[in-house]
Order: C-alpha cells, then structure tokens, then sequence
C-alpha cells in the first residue's frame, strides 16, 4: 500500500505540489491525470525518492521513503517522465546493468530476461544498441528494466508520450496485463490513456487534488449536466448571454464569433430541458439556429472543467 | 560493494564503446612522447623524470577530458534519476565512476611504459625503485585530479562547463606552489602544503612519505564526499 500523507513540494518559492494525500491500494491501478506542469512528475519523484518531501510523508508498506530509500527502491520499478536510457549500450547490456543493479542472481537473470523479453515483445533487437531503436522499443526497453526484478510496485510516468496510436494500444494491453497482479501507478494528460487502463483516478491541477475516484464515480458527480452547443446566424454576442433569462439554471460557457455566425456552449442541469424555449426565443429574436447539439458530459468534460476553470479561478 | 563494481564496469564499457576514450588516450600518448622524447637525448639521463615532471601538466587537460562527461551527461540525458531511483547508493555510484575513471588513466599511463622499455634498450644504471615511485605518484595525482573531474562533473549538466570548471579548480592546486614569492609570508607554510606540486615533487623523487598519501588520500577523500553530497541536494533543490 502507498500512503501520501499531506504531500508538499517546493523548489524556490514554486509550490509544485500542495498539501497532497492519498492511498493507492495494492493491486490498484491508479491513474494520475492532471495538465502538463500540474505536479504529477514531482509526486511520482518524491515516491521513488529522486525528491525529498518538503512537507509531508510519503509511504510505502508503512515504510517511511525518506527514511529508507533503497529498501523502497527494490520494490519499485519506475519508468521515468521521458524514459531515460543509456543510448549508447545494447538492449541487453542494458538489461543485465539493470540485473546487477538489482541484484539479481546470474542463475535467476537469464528466466527472468526470457520472461521480460517475451512480455514486451523485445526478442527482436535484443542485441541492438539503444538509440537505433524506435520510440515504441524504447519504450518497451523502459517497461523491461521496470519489470525484471518483478517488482509489487509499477510506477509509469507518462508512459506512452510521443507512440503512435497502434504502440499505444500495445503499451496500454501490457499496462493492463502487468496491473493484474500488481499495485500500480501510470501519470497522464491524456484521458483515454486513464480511462483505458486505470480502476481509480486521481485528477490533480495546480499541485492540488481536484477529483479522486473511479472513473463512473466521476461521471455520475457531474451527470447533474448536459452541455448544448448551438450555431447561430443573425445573433449578436450580447443578446445570447439573454439566454439565461429563459431559465436562471442555464450557463453560458462560451461564446465564439465564427465569420457570420455565433457559435455558444451552454450547460443546464438534466432536470430541465430548455431547448424548446432557445428555439421559441431564437425565432423571436429572428436568429437562424444552423446547428443545435446536445451532449453527454464525458470525463474530458469533467477534466477541463476541473482543470482548466479551476486553474482560473484560482489565478 | 558489488554495487561499486557494476557502476564500475558499465562506465568501462561506455568509455571504450565510445570513440572520446581513444582519442583522448593518444593525444595524451602524443604529447606526452613528444616531449619526452625531444629532451631525452640532450639530458641524457637514463631516468623517466622528464616524464613525471610533464604528466602533471598533461593530466591538467587530460583527466578534465577523462571526467566531464561521468556525472554531467547522465544529469543531461536524464538518466541520471534513472540510476539514482535504482537501489544503490550516491556514494556508490559515486565511487565507481572514480574508480573506472582511475583505471582508464592507468590504462593510459601503461602505455608510456613504452618509454621504460627505450630505456631498457639504451640506457644503464636504470633506478627501478624511482620508476615504481614515480609511476605510483602519477596514478596517485591523477586519482586526486579525478576526484576534483567528478565534482566539477556533479555541479552541471554541460560537459564543457565541467570540463572548465575542474581545469580551473586543478591549476589553482597546481600553480600554487610557484605563486609563493606573492604570497605573505605567514601563509607560505600553508600554501605551500596545500599545492599539489609540492608533494608530488617527493613521490617523483622516488620518496613515499605518509604525509604525501595523506595528503592526496584527503583531496579525493574531500571532493568525493562534496560530489556525493551535491547528488544528494537535488531531492531538497
């Protein structure tokens, strides 16, 4: 079990993480969403102990990380933020400095190095140097030194940044295989990538927890609204902030001049359907609705607005 | 310590995977000859001392070459939280690039055994003890001069900031001992102990004296432990 207690990070007068707690349970997969620069990285660093906690504790199977770095370290396996790589070594060299590292017995490395090669697929460049390979091998060499010693605790930093889409479906199936029988931790900015692989998900922004649940539990707690986007001709800025007065539970999101044409997001709670009256208002107004589109609110929906809005507020 | 020892033989690796290790070793065997070689016949002497009084002075760009990259490439190329979130210690790792740093400075040292031989060949009344000491002080300064290579490696990420960094900070050591007549006369005794010049003289002279070791044995000592504590800051930055 991983226990993040109060959880503060500064570097200067930056606070990159802010009074931070949670637990990841074993077996868990979590996922860790938030924008780039929200403090993902820095909490993933301050659990693998490459950064000391300014304030807070982090621990693991009650074992305090600062206090006990490499006990923590040998049943971590951590792909970093960028995957870092010795470029100039071969696969293999690689893995086996990774064994010896880990202390692994010779008798046991060449089962395991079966094991890991199989799993992420790396048979075929085994005895290619590390910067001939392409971004998806890369990758997958990063998961194999991250696994080898068959570690409890998987924690990935971005892990499928800069794949393209079939390597991120490969990446993603052996995130979900591995998470079978281990406790893990995968940082993203992208949603799909937590919705696909993650059972919980922490949304941080701004160093602070915004959200923390399954990803139905966060559905639901915004399902209280449904999101209308309208084009409109004739219409003119002002008047469509009217709208409201149809109903006082309507919110104007935005409000976009394309050419001619308004294009306006709206958002009222599900237990009102106002669009009768938007059109009733519209053709009083003479506007020409050109498009009127209702949609389910998706857990992009809920990231933006925890993320980006609340990133404003608080500015 | 197995540790140590895989740190050890990946830096081996990487230094003779790459082409910077050659180069830098015959360009050091070049000058280093040339020198020898140009005086040899005038002096002759059949001693290496025109050699042990160069290598200080070639080590001053040799084992910068050597040392910039350890420590400041692997902070640049991001692998360095790589191998620090490994479990195996700062000091450990801190040692072990030493210690393959010392054996690529040996390595090169070994071919001017090559000079030895010339001598083998044409000189008499050859003092081997003087060799072996002047040999042993050698691996004993560029030890010391690597230790200050790490540290200069430890405080940056650019391999030529590194490398100009630890010139600067061993020809301070190395000029030391000539800038005395400058130098108020209270603070003689202590300059001069505290440049390298000083207590190299005696091991090149074939004189191992307890205070000489001391002496380097502090220097790598000190700016080994300042390396180790310079990767550990970066958790508290």
């Amino acid at each position: 079990m991983i226990k993040i207690e109060n959880l503060s990070k500064s570097f200067g007068t930056v606070e990159a993480v802010k009074d931070v707690s949670f637990v990841v349970n074993d077996g868990e997969i979590l996922g860790f969403l938030g924008p780039n620069g929200a403090g993902k990285t820095t909490t993933i660093r301050t659990i693998t102990s490459y950064l000391a906690p300014t304030k807070g504790n982090v621990y693991i199977n009650d074992l305090n990380v600062n206090d006990n770095p490499d006990e923590i370290r040998k049943q971590i396996g951590y792909l970093a933020e960028h995957n870092p790589l010795y470029d100039e070594m071969v696969v293999y060299d690689f893995l086996e400095f990774v064994a010896n590292i880990r202390q692994i017995p010779a008798v046991d490395f060449k089962a395991r190095l079966k094991d890991v090669t199989e799993l992420c697929g790396l048979k075929k460049v085994i005895y290619r140097p590390i910067k001939e390979l392409s971004k998806g091998f890369r990758q997958r060499v990063g998961l194999a030194q991250a696994i080898i010693h068959d570690p409890k605790i998987l924690i990935l930093d971005e892990p499928t940044t800069g794949l393209d889409p079939n390597q991120i479906v490969e990446i993603r199936g052996l995130i979900k295989a591995l998470g079978k029988e281990k406790t893990v931790i995968i940082s993203s900015h992208i949603l799909q990538e937590i919705q696909a692989t993650a059972d919980r998900t922490i949304i941080i922004n701004n160093g602070e927890i915004v959200a923390d649940g399954t990803v139905e539990e966060l559905m639901s707690s915004f399902k209280g609204h449904t999101m209308l986007e309208l084009e409109l001709k004739n219409a003119n800025k002002e008047d469509i902030h009217n709208l409201t007065s149809i109903n006082e539970d309507i919110k104007i999101d935005s409000v976009l001049e394309n050419k001619n044409n308004i294009i306006s997001k709206l958002e009222y709670p599900n237990n009102i359907d106002p669009r009768e009256e938007i059109f009733n208002y519209a053709l009083g107004k003479n506007w020409k609705i050109l498009e009127m589109t209702r949609h389910k609110v998706s857990l992009e929906d809920i990231f933006r607005t925890l993320t980006v809005e609340g990133g404003e507020n608080n500015d | 310590m197995t540790n140590i020892g895989t740190i050890y033989k990946k830096e081996i690796l990487s230094f003779f995977n790459s082409p910077v290790a050659y180069i830098t070793i015959i360009v050091f065997l070049l000058i280093n000859s040339w020198f020898f070689t140009s005086t040899f016949f005038l002096i002759n002497q059949s001693d290496l001392r025109q050699l042990f009084s160069l290598a200080p002075l070639t080590f001053l760009f040799f084992v910068p070459a050597i040392t910039m990259s350890l420590v400041a490439k692997e902070k640049n190329d991001g692998t360095l939280e790589f191998l620090t979130t490994m479990p195996i210690s700062d000091t450990e790792i801190i040692v072990g690039k030493f210690l393959s740093a010392v054996s690529l400075l040996s390595t090169a040292l070994l071919f001017t055994l090559i000079h030895f031989l010339t001598l083998m060949i044409v000189g008499t009344n050859i003092d081997i003890g003087s060799l072996i000491s002047g040999y042993l002080g050698l691996i004993i300064l560029g030890a010391a001069y690597t230790s200050i290579g790490i540290f200069a490696s430890t405080i940056t990420e650019n391999q030529i900031t590194s490398f100009i960094i630890s010139f600067l900070i061993i020809f301070i050591f190395f000029i030391l001992n000539k800038i005395l007549i400058l130098v108020p006369d209270f603070l003689t005794s202590i300059i001069q102990y505290i440049s390298i010049d000083y207590h190299l003289s005696n091991i090149s002279k074939g004189v191992i004296d307890t205070r000489n070791i001391i002496y380097f044995g502090s220097i790598i000592t000190f700016f080994l432990m300042l390396s180790t504590r310079i990767l550990e800051m970066r958790k508290w930055r």
